[in-house]
């Protein structure tokens, strides 16, 4: 149960590093408790075997977003400690939105119908790994008696549970491999998801020339102002 | 974590070690758990050693490197004539030290700061595959969570420079911040192009498509490649803060930069940090571009052919020669690593420090556009070579083809191994 252990420990960490950001009111001291915070998250990916998603989350969030952050606090401060004070209205209104947004996510978790996805999972989560070694023997045992792949090819996809970075990066170029597989036939083809990746590539690609036009726009006023001077 | 333990409860792991403390002729099972477990911890020792003891040779040779090439002798007297002890002696020099935190500090954050970077440092370590097989977590984009990880270090130099409350450091922070969010773009493009070759981010991959002879390494694949190495060394030489790009901590301005308040042993771990970071790059550098812990000259394969797979009677399901195999493509690698580590220290004693804005100049205006011409130079040329020689590599071949070699290789192992069991 060291798995179960750690979900608890990780699950502690990101609620209370989470509150603990809204509870300070010391800048600095947020961003720590942010990384504690996304840090697990990142944990909880990595507990459930979504490595690719752990890694983006490590990326994206903690050495991303939090080092923009702390880097535009030290940019923009005036005192050497940037402290927020929230009042009370902006507590209430926060608080509401936080609670209707919990009521949202508490509703959907509970309208889903989990007997009949635990069915899709590929085993039990009382006791993955045994299951998966029992398998894998069955597995390698009809591959050495029969020659037939099948038993082999099935412990595969299970084992590739955790390994989703080429499942992802094909989805991305618009292959399903995974659900081609499962469904067969020639309208079982699935469409993936290559148009909104470009999409948001095109669009990331906007936004980095509309930052270096931002960055130009300003030595063109110096240089005005120079000849305003002149 | 995924093996072994996850099928054992914690009550039943208890109540078996306290049976076998009472009744001392073990039951197989038992002696088979304290086995892994001792395996396991060894192993954990070991990378946690490689971890520390890295960074105590390379302070020692950093001293021994510097003194020779500004003509002086370095360290002569702790433990022998060559002053082998004197990273050792300075370790506990500044344990003894005070643990001082200014008062105008955010004493928590100040506290902590350290630790982050160091975590940082080791969760590198937890991904880098020491050589075929031997690797920690092996994730599948073991080359991607690397550089997540290794972006996290600066994080706790970011911090640490803030919540001093003091001027030099904040400033030595925010050289660092500005330094770090600029040099991570090229450093993951030219770290693309290799990976873009070997279609994968598995370091395990990666490393066996560059078997066999020198020429299979990926820094010899296209003339892009070969240039994209020493992009992406200069890169990763910047992103642990390491001369000519050390503003972060530069002397001459800004005393010590981000560690200016710092004293004893949280000054020491930043110092841990650094060095296990330099080990790592270069680890990466070699895993990416020099064929990891392939020697690259055929003695691997010889010692291959010769052990891998013998001695396998002692326990079941371990191979001594196989471990030997190992073993010496661990050296391999550490040799590589430490090679790159020492053209590191070459280069911070023999070039001066550059100022910020030129810094700052060299990653957006030359790196970015030079890292992403070579990352399109590299796309383009197998497509080039198709079109003109109808294949896809100049001589051998082709990537895919040999992973597919070996890949059937080591199926053919698998199935040999099982028909043998039987």
């Amino acid at each position: 149960m060291i798995e179960q252990l750690l979900f608890y420990v990780f699950a502690i960490l990101t609620c209370g590093g989470a509150i603990a950001v809204v509870a300070t009111q010391n800048v600095v001291r947020m961003a720590f408790w942010l990384v504690v915070s996304l840090g697990s998250v990142a944990a909880l990916f990595f507990l459930l075997h979504a490595d690719f998603l752990g890694a983006a989350q490590l990326l994206i969030y903690v050495g991303g977003t939090v080092v923009l952050l702390v880097f535009g606090v030290m940019l923009t401060a005036s005192g050497p400690y940037t402290t927020i004070k929230t009042s009370p209205a902006e507590g209430i209104i926060g608080a509401a939105v936080g609670v209707m947004l919990l009521m949202v996510l508490v509703s959907s978790i509970g309208n889903v119908d989990w007997i009949a996805i635990s069915g899709r999972l590929p085993s039990s989560p009382e006791s993955p790994s045994a299951a998966d070694a029992t398998r894998k023997a069955h597995a390698e045992e009809s591959l050495v008696n029969s020659g037939s792949t099948k038993a082999l090819s099935e412990f595969n996809a299970n084992q590739q549970q955790g390994r989703t970075v080429r499942q992802l990066g094909l989805s991305f170029l618009g292959l399903r491999p995974d659900r081609n597989l499962k469904e067969g036939g020639a309208n079982g083809l699935a469409p993936g998801y290559f148009l909104p990746f470009e999409i948001v590539s095109v669009h990331l690609l906007v936004v980095l020339i509309g930052a270096a036009y931002l960055a130009r726009a300003k030595r063109r006023a110096v240089s005005e102002d120079r000849v305003s001077l002149d | 974590m995924h093996g072994f333990f996850a099928a054992l409860t914690l009550e039943d792991f208890i109540a078996r070690t306290i049976s076998s403390l009472a009744k001392l002729p073990v039951e197989s099972e038992t002696l088979l758990l304290i086995a892994f477990l001792a395996a396991a911890f060894t192993h954990a020792g070991l990378l946690l050693g490689l971890f520390g003891g890295l960074p105590v040779f390379y302070i020692w040779l950093e001293r021994k490197v510097a003194g020779r090439i500004q003509d002086r002798l370095g360290p002569t007297r702790v433990g022998g004539s060559f002053g082998w002890l004197q990273t050792i002696a300075d370790g506990i020099k500044l344990i003894q030290k005070e643990d001082l935190v200014p008062k105008e500090a955010d004493s928590l954050v100040f506290r902590m700061s350290p630790y982050l970077a160091t975590i940082a440092s080791f969760a590198a370590f937890m991904v880098l595959p020491i050589c075929d097989g031997w690797i920690a977590v092996a994730a599948e984009c073991g080359a991607f969570l690397i550089l997540a990880l290794m972006s996290l270090e600066v994080l706790g130099i970011i911090l640490a420079g803030y919540s001093s409350g003091s001027k030099w450091a904040l400033f030595g922070a925010m050289r660092e911040a500005a330094q770090m969010v600029s040099y991570e773009i090229p450093m993951a493009i030219c770290a693309l192009i290799p990976l873009m070759i070997a279609g994968s981010l598995n370091f395990q991959v990666i490393g066996r498509m560059q078997s066999g002879g020198f020429w299979n390494w990926f820094i010899l694949h296209d003339p892009f490649t070969f240039l994209a190495f020493f992009c992406y060394f200069t890169v990763a030489t910047a992103s642990v803060k390491r001369a000519p790009f050390d503003l972060a901590e530069a002397e001459s301005e800004l005393v010590a930069g981000f560690h200016t308040e710092y004293s004893g042993f949280r000054w020491s771990i930043f110092f841990l940090a650094e060095y296990s970071s330099m080990f790592a790059v270069s680890a990466v550098a070699a895993l990416l571009f020099l064929g990891g812990w392939h020697d690259g000259l055929g003695i691997d394969s010889v010692l291959e052919s010769l052990f891998r797979g013998t001695g396998t009677g002692l326990v079941d399901g371990f191979s001594l020669g196989s471990y030997v195999v190992n073993v010496f493509g661990a050296v391999v690698l550490i040799t590589k690593a430490c090679l790159l580590v020492f053209v590191q220290i070459w280069v911070r004693w023999t070039l001066p420090r550059l100022r910020i804005d030129q810094v700052m100049t060299t990653c957006l205006k030359y790196l970015v556009p030079i890292s992403c011409f070579l990352f399109l130079a590299a796309v383009l040329w197998p497509l080039t070579l198709v079109t003109m020689f109808s294949r896809p590599v100049i001589a051998g071949p082709a990537i895919g083809e040999r992973a597919l070699s070996q890949s059937t290789a080591s199926a053919r192992d698998t199935s040999e191994r099982l028909g043998a069991a039987r």
